[in-house]
């Protein structure tokens, strides 16, 4: 029984959030003596098909019905339901975003499977399966018993490191055809073009209410660009509209766990915390030695933002 | 246009978690329990397609009585009328099962949920319950405007936003900005006490899985302080201690 990765595209590039996906499905497939089947849906530049070998999968299916061009859950979910009845996996991995949780949950209830979102670490398989996942938005973990046969897993950002294999990939074309549903039609989307996003991105630089307004954001991007890194803010930073609502960080905005956290001017309010502490590294960046973000914060600097970052800048190019 | 809200009762966003019973069990001692946040835009969404679509607006938790005074703060925003299937809800499966029964035995035109539980993080319900009773979820949604049944959504994507048109009934997973958080008046809780309040007996559904033990993060060590006036050290510490960069 093969370990099925679904593997997610935006446009026609791989999401680098599925190449964990895969090397945790590569991570199970190794204990249980299976193969890693990723499942890509919709038009794709073919070196990025060819290139998944190298990341542990041992046989790719390409569906390249253009009906799965849009992102539609629904017809998703026909697809890789009639796969999985096809040929049966025990387990179905996705890495966590927009489109592949409501796709695991959906095909869940299809399958009957158990399903697990959120999840932190790779399976324990002794004796059942049994994962961990992240609860109260961060502040704690469950470890959750997966009791169905089959079990849909979709992971968080940095739940696995990514590996790379030798393997040659069969590569297979599947004329399999989605469920058409004429009652939803999506219309269009705004993307950021250009940005590194917040779900896959290994540092973040986030600003708060401390960088006093928009016209200030100069240096947070330039910090972020030196760094390669995506940009977050605090809540009521895009309350204000200072900065799009997709960079808000925290309880009721985006959960991040990149490997570096760099937050200026913000205070550390529970509610932001909550939503970076699984964050491998947090500086802190705060003219206020009470501000309570140093309590979680591995590296702080205590001064003006406005003196610090520019320096950080000019020393982190001196590094490059 | 009737609507239904399907809300958690969960720990104050300020709460601080703790586990009892060698950590299988959650503390709730002194911790003050609400509508979760983001159910809270559903709600208040909700209310809004009162006024705007002379809508009427059901609540409904799946919980023990312990959720009772959540659901009245709800019925007190505006909500008509409430019901609390009696059941701890174990995981999402389960949830959305009872969620689905009581909307395969009612005609919801809308069905508002929030994007995630705060507690659970499961961020699936909605996406569950539209598979079960066959409707089209949509989560997390951000606008919503609806006109003569047809429905125009926005709906949060990585790094940015899609658009839907579609038609009632959907499901969808709410947050900002759908709609401002609205808080209680006086005489919304007055009249909350006499709205009907129903207690449903759960259906049987299968477990699917099962919680074992409850951890909290590693504690952080004690921070670092760098200071500001040599900035290379903070980068120098990044690059060979932490490895980040
Ligand atoms: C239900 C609920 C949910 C919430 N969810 C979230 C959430 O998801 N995300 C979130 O961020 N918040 C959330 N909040 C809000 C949260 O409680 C805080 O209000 C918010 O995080 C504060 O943002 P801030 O740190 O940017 O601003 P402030 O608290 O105003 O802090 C600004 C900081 O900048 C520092 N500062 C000022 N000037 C300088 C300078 N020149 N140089 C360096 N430092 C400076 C100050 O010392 C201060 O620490 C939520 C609140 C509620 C009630
Ligand atoms: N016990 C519950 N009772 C009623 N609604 C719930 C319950 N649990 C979850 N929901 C709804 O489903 C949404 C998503 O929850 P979750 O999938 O747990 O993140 C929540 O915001 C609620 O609207």
């Amino acid at each position: 029984m093969p370990v099925y990765v679904f593997i997610e595209r935006d446009e026609t590039k791989i999401r680098k959030t599925s190449y964990e996906a895969i090397s945790y499905g590569a991570e199970i497939a190794s204990i249980v003596g299976n193969q890693v089947v990723g499942v890509v849906l919709g038009s794709i530049d073919k070196a990025e098909l060819e290139g998944l070998s190298k990341f542990g999968c041992h046989k790719v299916i390409h569906c390249p019905d253009p009906v799965l061009d849009q992102p539609m859950i629904r017809s998703y979910v026909s697809v890789l339901s009639e796969l999985m009845e096809a040929e049966p996996a025990e387990f179905f991995i996705t890495a966590q975003s927009a489109l592949a949780d409501p796709v695991a949950a959906m095909l869940a209830v299809r399958t009957g499977a158990s399903v697990a979102t959120n999840v932190t670490s790779v399976p324990d398989l002794e004796n059942g399966c049994r994962v961990q996942r992240g609860i109260y938005t961060g502040k704690a973990f469950e470890t959750v018993e997966l009791k169905s046969e089959k079990k849909v897993i979709s992971i968080r950002k940095n739940a696995c490191g990514i590996k790379e294999y030798e393997i040659n990939a069969e590569i297979v074309t599947s004329d399999l055809k989605p469920e058409e549903y004429s009652d939803v039609k999506i219309t269009g989307a705004d993307k950021v073009k250009g940005d590194i996003l917040l779900s896959e991105a290994k540092i973040i630089v986030s600003g708060g209410r401390g960088m006093k307004g928009p016209e200030n954001w100069g240096m947070i991007e330039e910090l972020a660009d030196t760094l390669g890194a995506a940009k977050g803010c605090s809540k009521p930073v895009s309350d204000a509209n200072w900065r799009p609502h997709h960079e808000h960080v925290g309880q009721t905005g985006i959960k991040v766990s990149p490997d570096l956290y760099i937050a200026i001017g913000i205070s550390g309010a529970i509610q932001h915390v909550a939503g970076v502490s699984a964050s491998k590294f947090i500086v802190v960046i705060n003219n206020d030695p009470e501000a309570p973000f140093f309590k979680v914060a591995d590296y702080g600097m205590l001064g003006d933002a406005f003196q610090i970052v520019p320096r950080l800048i000019e020393s982190i190019k001196k590094y490059k | 246009m009737k609507i239904l809200v399907c809300i958690t009762h969960v720990p104050d966003t300020t709460s601080r978690i703790a586990f009892v019973d060698n950590n299988t069990k959650f503390d709730s001692n002194n911790v003050q329990f609400i509508i979760g946040p983001y159910d809270d835009y559903a709600i208040s969404k909700a209310v809004d397609l009162k006024t705007s679509h002379q809508a009427s607006v059901t609540v409904l938790n799946v919980g023990l009585p312990d959720s009772d005074p959540t659901l009245r703060r709800a019925l007190a925003i505006g909500a008509d009328d409430a019901i609390r299937v009696n059941a701890e809800p174990v995981d999402s499966f389960y949830v959305a099962k009872q969620i689905a029964e009581v909307v395969r035995n009612n005609q919801y035109d809308l069905i508002l949920m929030g994007r995630e539980s705060i507690d659970f993080n499961g961020g699936i319900v909605h996406a569950m319950v539209g598979e079960m009773v066959k409707m089209p979820a949509f989560s997390p949604v951000m606008e919503m405007e609806i006109e003569d049944g047809g429905v125009k959504l926005t709906r949060e994507i990585e790094g940015g936003k899609e658009y839907i048109e579609t038609k009632l009934p959907l499901i969808a997973g709410c947050q900002e900005p759908i709609a401002e958080w609205k808080i209680p008046n006086m005489r919304g809780i007055m009249t909350a006490r006499t709205k009907p309040f129903k207690v449903l007996q759960p259906v049987d559904s299968d477990i699917r899985t099962k919680t074992e033990l409850f951890s909290l993060p590693k504690e952080k060590g004690k921070v670092r302080m760098v200071d500001p006036e040599n900035v290379d050290e903070l980068v120098e510490l990044l690059i060979r201690e932490a490895k980040v960069i």
